[in-house]
C-alpha cells in the first residue's frame, strides 16, 4: 500500500531529521547506520516532521530519539512500547516509532512488547539486536548464545537464547521484518513498508556492538558468507539462495529442508515466499544458523488486522452516537437526587 | 448519638440516628441489600454514612467465617460523619455472621437472625465447638434482644406459587430480611420496588423482579404482623443545607471528579489501570464515560499504566492512572521519570492494608510516606488527600488544576474506607466551577535556534506543554538530567543541583493558590486534633464530642499533604499540645516534627479499619490528662 505524495508537506532532506547532538555512540557501532536509514527514510514517507514522535527504554540504542529533529522520548529501561502506547492513544495522527535494543525489549521490557504487539497499536518498533548489554559494559543479553562468555558469565552464559521473532509471531505482531545494519538499503526499503502497515510492525535489525561484541553477526555481514548464511525473502518468489543461487527451500512432512537444484528439482519445485502465511512465518524464525540461511526482509504480513488505537476512537464514537455527548450535570445527578428547600424534605 | 433499644418501649419511638448491619454469606446479597436501604434512608432525607465490608474472597466457601459479608450503615434525624461505632440492629443471615458480628453489637441491641441456617453442619463449619448452639446460649439471650426469624421457610412459603426454582427463591431471602428492616424502621417500600424493577426488567428478568419485590413485601409484613417487636422507630429527616443531593461512595466521586477536571479543562481525560483492590471501580466508572471523551486503557501492569499515562500526556491528554499501595511501589520508576519529564499526570492511591498483599478489602492510611518519598532520589510530587466520600470530588478537580499549574505528577491519596462509603452529596453547582487553564504553546520561544522545552513562567516556575505535532516545537524529553531552559543532556554539577531545587520549588510555588487550613473550635487552647485523608469524619464526631464536654479542643483536617496549607506553621504554634490520629503508626506526625520542630502525639492505630468515635474520645482525653511529653516546649 502507497500513499499519493501530499504537496501542501514541504520536502524534507535527511538532514532535515538530524538534531543538533553530537552522536555519542562508539566509532563503528552499528546503530550509526540504522540512523543514517531512518534519517533517508523519513522524507519519503510523506509525513510531516512534528507528526513523528520517536520513543526509546534505555541502552546504547535508546539514545537514538536524542539524534533525531522530530518529538522524542528517552524513557525508562524497558517500557518504550507503553509510553508508545499512550502516546498514540492520546493522538492517533502522530507516527510513532520505538528503537531499542534486545535487553530492553525483550528482557525487562519483554511483557510491554507481548502486549504492544496483541494489541496491534499502529506504532513501528525497530529492535537494534546486537546479543549484548552495551551501556553497562557488556553482560550476556536474552539473545546472547549458549555458553557466551561474558563479564557476568566468566564460564559462559546457562541462558537458551530467545528467539525474538518467533515471539513476536506468537504474539500476534502484524508485521515482522529482519535485516542486518550493514545492508542500508534494505533497512531504508523495510522502514517505508513498515511505515505503510497498519498495525505494530517490528523490525529486528541484526546490530553490531563494536565495542562488547564484535562481529557477533560475522557470518550474515561478510560478503563472502552471507549468499549462504541468509535467504532474502521476497513475496510470491522461490526461495533461493547461496552464492551461485544454486539451493533452495522445500517443505516436507511440515518441515523446512534445503535442498540443490538441479537433478530435476526446479524452482517451481521451492517453497514460495507467502507473507500471508502466519504458520509459515513461524517455522521461517525457526531457521538458524548454522543449519539454515537466516531469513531477511518481510517474514509476515497482515494488513487486514484492525489496530488497537482506531477500535478505541470507533468506541468512542460509537458510545457518543448511542448515548449523545456526555452531559456533566446528568452524570453528577447519577441515578436519583432529592431536593431539600429549606429545611424541608422533599422527594 | 447513638440510639439504645436496652428496653423495647411499647410504644413507636423516635429517636436520632441508628447504626444497623446487614450480615450474611458473600454470595447473600449483602451488599446490596445495605445499598438499597441507603438509598431508601437517603430519599426519606436522613443524613447517611455507610461501610461496606466484604471479604477478599469473592466466594469463600458458604457458611464459613472467611466468607461473612457486611454492609453497616447509619441513618440520622441529624448531620453524622461516620458510620456508626456500635451496632444498634445486625441481621445475620447464617451462624459465621452471627460469630463475627455479634461483637460489634451494643449491649441490648436488636439482633435478627435467620434461624433456620443455624444447622448442625453450618454451627460447626463456621467454628462453634460441639454441641453450641448460639441461639441456646442464656447469656447472649440476655445480652441482646435476639429475634429468631425462620426466614429461608417464610420466604420460599411467599414464594411457593412463584413457579420459581429454589435456587432463585432462596436468593430472595435477603429481600424478606430487608422487608424486616423496613418495617422496623418505617422506612417507604417503594424506592427499592422501582429500583429492584430498574435492575432485572433491564435484563428481561420480570420474574425475579417480581419475587424480590414479593419477598420485601412478605418480610414487611411480617414485621407488621408477628409481633416480634414490640415497636417501631422513627427517624425524622435531617436537616440539610437547601439543595440538590445525591448519596456518594468515594471511587464514584472520584471517577466524576476527574471526567468534570477534563471538561473544566476542555481536554480529553485518560485514564490507564489495572485491575487491584479497591482501585478497580475507577476504571470500571470511567470506562462507562465514553461518550465524555474518556479513554481508558486495561494495561498489562501497573507500570504499563503509569508508563500509558506519562505518554498520554506528553501528547496532551488530560493523563491519570489509578492504583493501590503495590501499584504505587511498582509505578515508582515511571513517576520519577514524570518528574523530570515535569509533565502533567495524576496518580490515584486508594491505600489498603499492606504491607505486601496486607488485607486488601481494609483500609489504612499507609501509604503516605511512600507518596511523599518512594521514588529514587530527589523526586518530589504533589500529594493530596480527599477527606470524605463527597470531598473525592473537589480534590479531583484540584489535583489536575494543581498538576496543569505545576506541570508536575499529583498522587491522590484516597483510601479503601471513603473508596467504598457512601455519604449525602449536595451537587455542586457546575456553572460556579472554576475552569482549568491550559495552554499549549504553538509558536516557538526560540526564533533563531531550536525550541526551548525547559523554559519557564517565572510565577509557576513551569515549563511550557507543548505536544507532538506541533510545528516547529519538536523537542526531546528523556530521563537523562535536562539542562534547564534548553532541555538538552547535562551532567552539569551545578546545573542538577538547580533543577533539584527547582523541581521542589515549583511544588512550594502552589502554596499561594491552595486554601489555608480551615479550622474547627477554639482559634487557640488545649489541644489541636490534626488528622489528614479519609479520618475526617471520625475525627470530627469525636471533636465535637469533647468539646461538647468541656475540652477547649480544636480540630482541623490536612486535604494538602504536599505542599502543606502556608498557615500550617502558624496554627501548630496556637495549641498546647498537637494530636494527629492516624491509621497508620504515625507518617504525618514525622512530618510534622520535622518540618516544624513541634512534638506532635500521635493516635495510631492499624486494623485495616477506621477510627471510632468513642476510642478516638478515650485516647484524646487520656491524652489531655497526661503531661509527659505532651505539653508543647
Ligand atoms: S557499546 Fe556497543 S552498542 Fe553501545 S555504542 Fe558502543 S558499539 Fe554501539
Amino acid at each position: 500500500m502507497t500513499t499519493a505524495p501530499d504537496t501542501s508537506l514541504p520536502t524534507y532532506k535527511a538532514k532535515d531529521f538530524a538534531s543538533d547532538q553530537d552522536v555519542r555512540w562508539c566509532p563503528g557501532c552499528g546503530d550509526y547506520a540504522v540512523l543514517k536509514a531512518v534519517q533517508k527514510a523519513l522524507p519519503s514517507m510523506h509525513r510531516k516532521r512534528e507528526d513523528f514522535v520517536f520513543v526509546s527504554g534505555i541502552g546504547c540504542a535508546a539514545r537514538f530519539p536524542y539524534y533525531m529533529n522530530t518529538y522524542g522520548m528517552h524513557s525508562i529501561h524497558g517500557r518504550a512500547p507503553a509510553f508508545a502506547t499512550g502516546i498514540k492513544l492520546a493522538n492517533p495522527n502522530l507516527d510513532v516509532w520505538i528503537v531499542s535494543g534486545d535487553g530492553d525489549l525483550l528482557s525487562i521490557g519483554g511483557n510491554h512488547t507481548i502486549h504492544v504487539l496483541r494489541r496491534n497499536v499502529d506504532i513501528n518498533i525497530i529492535l537494534l539486536n546486537n546479543r549484548i548489554y552495551g551501556l553497562t559494559k557488556g553482560q550476556y543479553s536474552p539473545t546472547s548464545e549458549f555458553g557466551k562468555k561474558t563479564k557476568s558469565t566468566p564460564l559462559g552464559s546457562l541462558d537458551f537464547p530467545l528467539n525474538p521473532l518467533a515471539m513476536v509471531i506468537a504474539s500476534g505482531g502484524t508485521f515482522v521484518a529482519r535485516c542486518i545494519d550493514i545492508d542500508l538499503k534494505a533497512l531504508e526499503k523495510l522502514m517505508l513498508i513498515a511505515e505503510h502497515h497498519r498495525g505494530t510492525s517490528f523490525i529486528e535489525v541484526y546490530q553490531d556492538c563494536n565495542i562488547f561484541n564484535h562481529q557477533a553477526w560475522f557470518y550474515a555481514s561478510q560478503k563472502d558468507s552471507r549468499p549462504e548464511t541468509t535467504i532474502e525473502l521476497e513475496h510470491g518468489k522461490p526461495m533461493i539462495f547461496g552464492a551461485e543461487k544454486d539451493k533452495g527451500l522445500v517443505e516436507r512432512d511440515g518441515r523446512i529442508e534445503i535442498v540443490e537444484l538441479g537433478n530435476g528439482i526446479s524452482e517451481a519445485d521451492l517453497l514460495h515466499h507467502d507473507e500471508t502465511n502466519r504458520n509459515r512465518a513461524y517455522m521461517l524464525t525457526q531457521l538458524l544458523q548454522p543449519n539454515f540461511p537466516e531469513p531477511m526482509g518481510v517474514l509476515f504480513r497482515d494488513p487486514d488486522e484492525p489496530t488497537y488505537d482506531s477500535l478505541v476512537e470507533d468506541q468512542v464514537k460509537q458510545a457518543t452516537e448511542k448515548s449523545g455527548p456526555g452531559d456533566l450535570r446528568t452524570l453528577i445527578e447519577g441515578p436519583s437526587t432529592w431536593t431539600v428547600q429549606g429545611d424541608a424534605v422533599s422527594g | 448519638m447513638s440510639a439504645t433499644h436496652t428496653k423495647m418501649p411499647a410504644e413507636d419511638q423516635q429517636i436520632d440516628a441508628v447504626a444497623i448491619r446487614f450480615a450474611g454469606d458473600s454470595g447473600d446479597g449483602m451488599q446490596l441489600t445495605g445499598g438499597f436501604f441507603t438509598d431508601t434512608s437517603a430519599i426519606v432525607g436522613n443524613d447517611i454514612a455507610t461501610f461496606p465490608d466484604f471479604p477478599a474472597e469473592i466466594r469463600a466457601p458458604r457458611g464459613t467465617t472467611y466468607g461473612v459479608s457486611g454492609f453497616q450503615l447509619q441513618f440520622s434525624s441529624s448531620d453524622i460523619h461516620t458510620p456508626g461505632d456500635s451496632v444498634n440492629a445486625l441481621v445475620a443471615m447464617n451462624p459465621a455472621a452471627l460469630k463475627t458480628n455479634i461483637e460489634d453489637v451494643e449491649p441490648g441491641g436488636i439482633v435478627i437472625v435467620n434461624e433456620d441456617e443455624f444447622t448442625e453442619v453450618n454451627l460447626r463449619k463456621c467454628g462453634y465447638p460441639d454441641a453450641y448452639n448460639p441461639l441456646e446460649d442464656d447469656s447472649l439471650q440476655s445480652s441482646y434482644r435476639i429475634v429468631q426469624v425462620p426466614m429461608s421457610r417464610l420466604t420460599r412459603e411467599s414464594l411457593a406459587d412463584s413457579g420459581m426454582g429454589a435456587k432463585n427463591i432462596d436468593r430472595c431471602r435477603n429481600m424478606f430480611a430487608l422487608g424486616i428492616m423496613y418495617w422496623l424502621y418505617d422506612r417507604p417500600l417503594e424506592p427499592t420496588i422501582q429500583e429492584l424493577e430498574k435492575k432485572f426488567n433491564a435484563k428481561g428478568n420480570e420474574a425475579v423482579a417480581e419475587i424480590n419485590v414479593k419477598a420485601l413485601k412478605a418480610g414487611y409484613y411480617f414485621g407488621e404482623n408477628a409481633e416480634l417487636f414490640p415497636s417501631r422507630f422513627h427517624i425524622a429527616p435531617a436537616t440539610f443545607e437547601p439543595g440538590t443531593y445525591r448519596k456518594i461512595a468515594g471511587n464514584e466521586a472520584t471517577a466524576i471528579g476527574f471526567a468534570t477536571a477534563a471538561q473544566l479543562a476542555k481536554k480529553r481525560l485518560f485514564y490507564a489501570g489495572y485491575p487491584i483492590t479497591p482501585a478497580s471501580e475507577l476504571l470500571h466508572h470511567l470506562a462507562r464515560m465514553k461518550n465524555f471523551g474518556v479513554r481508558t486503557f486495561q494495561a498489562e501492569d501497573e507500570i504499563a499504566a503509569v508508563c500509558a499515562a506519562i505518554g498520554a500526556a506528553f501528547a496532551g491528554d488530560l493523563a491519570m492512572c489509578g492504583t493501590s499501595g503495590p501499584g504505587i511501589a511498582l509505578k515508582a520508576e515511571a513517576m520519577g521519570l514524570a518528574v523530570m519529564l515535569e509533565l502533567p499526570l495524576v496518580i490515584v492511591d486508594v491505600q489498603r492494608a499492606g504491607p505486601a498483599t496486607g488485607m486488601p478489602t481494609k483500609t489504612e492510611q499507609a501509604d503516605l510516606l511512600q507518596a511523599l518519598y518512594c521514588r529514587p532520589s530527589e523526586a518530589p510530587v504533589i500529594v493530596v488527600a480527599p477527606a470524605s466520600p463527597a470531598d473525592c470530588f473537589t480534590m479531583a478537580i484540584e489535583a489536575f488544576r494543581l498538576s496543569v499549574r505545576a506541570m508536575c505528577p499529583v498522587i491522590y491519596l484516597s483510601d479503601g474506607y471513603i473508596a467504598n462509603g457512601a455519604e449525602p452529596w449536595k451537587l455542586p453547582d457546575i456553572e460556579s466551577l472554576e475552569p482549568i487553564s491550559i495552554t499549549h504553546p504553538t509558536e516557538t520561544n526560540n526564533p533563531d535556534g531550536p525550541y526551548l522545552p525547559y523554559m519557564r513562567v517565572e510565577e509557576t516556575l513551569s515549563r511550557p506543554w507543548a505536544v507532538p505535532g506541533t510545528a516547529g516545537l519538536e523537542h526531546r524529553v528523556g530521563g537523562l538530567e535536562k539542562q534547564d531552559i534548553t532541555g538538552e543532556v547535562s551532567y552539569d554539577p551545578a546545573n542538577h543541583e538547580h533543577m533539584v531545587r527547582l523541581r521542589a520549588e515549583k511544588i512550594e510555588r502552589l502554596q499561594s493558590v491552595i486554601p489555608p487550613l480551615e479550622v474547627v473550635g477554639p482559634a487557640s487552647g488545649e489541644a489541636l486534633l490534626l488528622g489528614w485523608g479519609g479520618t475526617q469524619g471520625s475525627i470530627t464526631t469525636a471533636a465535637n464530642r469533647l468539646r461538647e464536654r468541656g475540652h477547649k479542643i480544636a480540630n482541623a483536617h490536612l486535604r494538602y499533604l504536599n505542599p502543606f496549607p502556608k498557615n500550617l506553621g502558624d496554627v501548630l504554634q496556637r495549641y498546647d499540645r498537637i494530636i494527629v490520629p492516624e491509621i497508620n503508626m504515625g507518617q504525618l506526625r514525622m512530618l510534622l516534627r520535622a518540618k516544624f520542630l513541634i512534638d506532635v502525639i500521635g493516635i495510631n492505630r492499624v486494623r485495616g479499619k477506621s477510627f471510632l468515635v468513642n476510642d478516638l474520645v478515650d485516647d484524646v482525653e487520656r491524652v489531655l490528662k497526661s503531661d509527659k511529653g505532651a505539653v508543647k516546649q
